[in-house]
């Protein structure tokens, strides 16, 4: 039964262990798909490359429907599960402050940590502005504290909202994504660049 | 050396799904990555200046539920991330110190936009409580609303954007 941390069958040591461990996983499957690299990130954006949706996308497929197939098989408890809080305008706004992020620096965290074990060193750039950027927001706290607090709904879920089934939602979920590839494999095609090689399996 | 071809997308993408299933697993939580770039902030603030954070507000509403800041599940998984993306980098032999641009800009400007990214990124974690693993990845993979808010609007900007800062990219 898990989560294993939720339930006490693990320490909280054993729990940090775990996070080193499954760290380990995701840093080597970002860098095999060239997460580590910021051209290919940002290919995203002009279509030379779709990586970053292809590999986004199966992850959102595998991850829902791995977590529907554990909840249905009581292996871990759906409702004790964290679920990200909704503040309408911070959500939006943080996110729009991050899109901008991510098309002048070519990475996101994760990504930018990703990248800097291998020695790109402007994702070593990136992560000393992404420091100067938290630094700006915890220093100036007060300053938009309003904003960030504003239009709390609460953890919704959108299965919930809709009156659906997790099922049908997540079956919602793969048909976006499978649109979503035919989108990616076509733009490869069309915004191919002479001074770009995809260099993938 | 040659590099060897990166992954299979689809296949790197069912291995994250993987992992990100795991980690709810073990923890309840998803993955995650500016929550370990905060931790080291604050650390670093209580650090070089304990004064200013005993009597800054928002530093001990922090502290008071992170206790050890360092000591967190988010910091060990990133430290994990720089060994996993280390290793593979190593197998596949990418290892090398590099600065990585599009042939039309020189490094100064790639370095400049670089951290000006990076300044964003990392305040928009904070005002958005999570960045692309933590909100818009984990968020969508627990079906929240915010999950999806947030991956629509880190891409949908960063498309709309696309067309002015395309210099630095193709």
């Amino acid at each position: 039964m898990g989560p294993l941390v939720v339930y006490e069958i693990i320490s909280e040591n054993v729990n940090l262990f775990l996070a080193f461990i499954i760290g380990i996983g995701f840093g080597f499957v970002l860098e095999s798909n060239g997460f580590s690299s910021s051209r290919r990130l940002a290919g995203m954006f002009y279509g030379y490359d779709t990586t970053v949706l292809k590999v986004f996308f199966t992850a959102a497929i595998v991850g829902s429907v791995g977590l529907l197939f554990l909840g249905l098989f009581k292996w871990i408890d759906l409702s004790s599960i964290y679920i990200n809080p909704t503040y309408l305008w911070s959500t939006l706004g943080g996110g729009v402050v991050m899109g901008a992020g991510f098309i002048m620096g070519g990475y996101c965290p994760g990504t930018s940590f990703c990248a800097a074990s291998i020695g790109k060193l402007d994702a070593l750039a990136f992560i000393g502005g992404m420091f100067i950027g938290i630094l700006i927001f915890t220093e100036g706290y007060p300053l938009w504290e309003g904003f960030y607090n504003a239009k709390f709904m609460g953890s919704p879920v959108i299965s919930e909202m809709l009156g659906a089934s997790r099922g049908f939602l997540t079956l919602l979920v793969i048909l976006v994504a499978l649109g979503m590839f035919w989108v990616g494999e076509w733009a490869e095609k069309k915004f191919a660049r002479d001074d770009y090689k995809l260099n993938q399996k | 050396m040659e590099q060897k071809k990166y992954m299979n997308p689809y296949l790197g993408g069912a291995l994250l799904g993987l992992v990100l299933v795991a980690a709810f697993w073990v923890s309840g939580r998803g993955l995650g990555a500016s929550g370990a770039a905060k931790s080291v902030v604050v650390t670093g603030v209580k650090t070089i200046a304990p004064a200013h954070v005993e009597k800054t507000a928002f530093y001990q509403d922090y502290l008071k539920t992170h206790t050890n800041p360092m000591k967190d599940w988010l910091v060990f998984q990133m430290m994990g991330v720089i060994v996993g993306g280390f290793l593979s980098g190593a197998i596949a032999g990418r290892l090398k110190f590099t600065v990585e641009r599009s042939p039309k800009i020189t490094n100064k400007t790639r370095l400049i936009f670089a951290v000006l990214g990076g300044i964003f990124f990392g305040f928009g974690s904070q005002l958005g409580r999570g960045c692309t693993s933590g909100s818009a990845l984990t968020g969508m993979a627990v079906l929240s609303l915010s999950g999806f808010l947030s991956m629509a609007a880190i891409f949908g900007t960063a498309f709309a954007l696309a067309y002015f800062a395309r210099k630095l990219w193709i």
